[in-house]
């Protein structure tokens, strides 16, 4: 972390140089106050390669014509793992206040009730199509 | 702007009419301490949230409630490698391709934080082209569907009619929000290698360039599950 921190203020050294003073200047301003959401790059890439790793697996599943609960059980949970570990960590929403992360992650949960609607629906069209054009 | 309301408000009545609701909500409250640009990119991401389930949900119900076989999706995407026909292995290229761009954006928004400002130009760029390989992917995809399939939005040979529809909808909307994010990282990636967020003092931009296509590649997530492996 103090080896990042000196690297910064090398490359916020060369940008003076490189520009006008004004640049160096609002670069200085910059740096003085801690810059938002900086992490140790190690994370990424670890995140980075799990979700190859599930993404692989989700393809071996269809591969290997898995079927039935097991199927659905695990295409599921390595969907919810990488779309949390995109949100997470890659979208940052693990490092944000509370406020921000209610804000934009409570309404999707009303979706939730839209889907189980349009289920119950679907199997409704359905039962009524077999019932009238099939017979 | 900010004193004059601080001020009126602390003397006079509350303001009345157009300058009463500006005054009203921006009260000299900050409910997220984030900056402005990235809130509303949240914001905007949740709504795009809400498009995409919509679009998801009544290829579900349409899914559910048709008569007609399914197509066999592992079947309709596989291709012929090597004389070897290897199911589904086109949708897995594009997954891994945009995995990829979200591995190299995440990086960029880091490089950006550090302010190097080669890196995060040329990691960006990498990004942008990994977004245009994914779509030149989609649109061989498509061709392949439409000239040798014959897959229409409105029938095709394989099964079920509402197969085309979805498909073309939730595929193409998903494909748009690729481009238009390949020409945004382009924009920015040149505003970085110019010095402008350096002047500026803050590489916030690049991280809300981020949450864009992070979010494209979040959504990609959902239609891989339940539009192909499904």
């Amino acid at each position: 972390m103090a080896a990042a921190v000196g690297q910064e203020v090398v490359v916020g050294h060369e940008v003076a140089v490189g520009h006008e003073s004004a640049a160096g200047h609002a670069a200085a301003a910059g740096h003085e106050k801690a810059e938002g959401q900086q992490h140790p790059i190690a994370i990424y890439l670890w995140i980075w390669i799990l979700l190859f790793v599930f993404s692989t697996f989700s393809y071996l599943i269809d591969y290997f014509h898995l079927h039935g609960y097991l199927r659905w059980s695990l295409i599921i949970t390595f969907m919810l793992l990488k779309a949390g570990f995109i949100v997470a960590i890659f979208m940052h929403m693990a490092w944000e206040r509370l406020a921000l992360k209610f804000a934009i992650l409570i309404p999707p949960l009303c979706l939730l009730v839209l889907i189980g609607l349009m289920a119950i629906e679907g199997d409704y069209t359905l039962l009524t199509r077999l019932a009238w054009f099939l017979h | 702007m900010a004193e004059n309301v601080a001020t009126s408000a602390a003397s006079t009545a509350p303001l009345s009419g157009l300058p009463g609701v500006v005054a009203d909500w921006s009260g000299d409250k900050n409910a997220f301490p984030v900056p402005w640009g990235k809130a509303m990119m949240w914001i905007f991401l949740l709504s795009d949230t809400f498009i995409f389930t919509c679009f998801l949900t009544s290829y579900m119900n349409v899914r559910i409630s048709t008569t007609v076989p399914w197509p066999n999706v592992s079947d309709v995407f596989a291709l012929e490698i090597g004389g070897k026909r290897i199911p589904l292995i086109l949708i897995a290229i594009m997954t891994m391709v945009l995995i990829t761009s979200s591995g190299t954006m995440a990086m960029a928004v880091n490089m950006g934080y550090r302010r190097h400002r080669a890196n995060t130009t040329a990691l960006m760029l990498i990004t942008a082209g990994f977004g245009a390989t994914f779509v030149g992917m989609q649109a061989f995809e498509w061709t392949k569907l439409i000239v040798h399939e014959g897959v229409r939005p409105w029938a095709n040979p394989l099964g079920a009619a509402q197969f085309g529809s979805c498909f073309f909808m939730i595929t193409g909307f998903h494909g748009l929000h690729v481009s238009a994010g390949v020409v945004y990282l382009c924009v920015v990636a040149k505003r970085v290698w110019s010095g402008f967020y350096d002047r500026k003092g803050s590489y916030e931009t690049v991280e809300i360039t981020g949450l864009y296509w992070h979010f494209v590649d979040l959504v990609w997530v959902f239609i891989f599950a339940f539009f192909y492996l499904w």
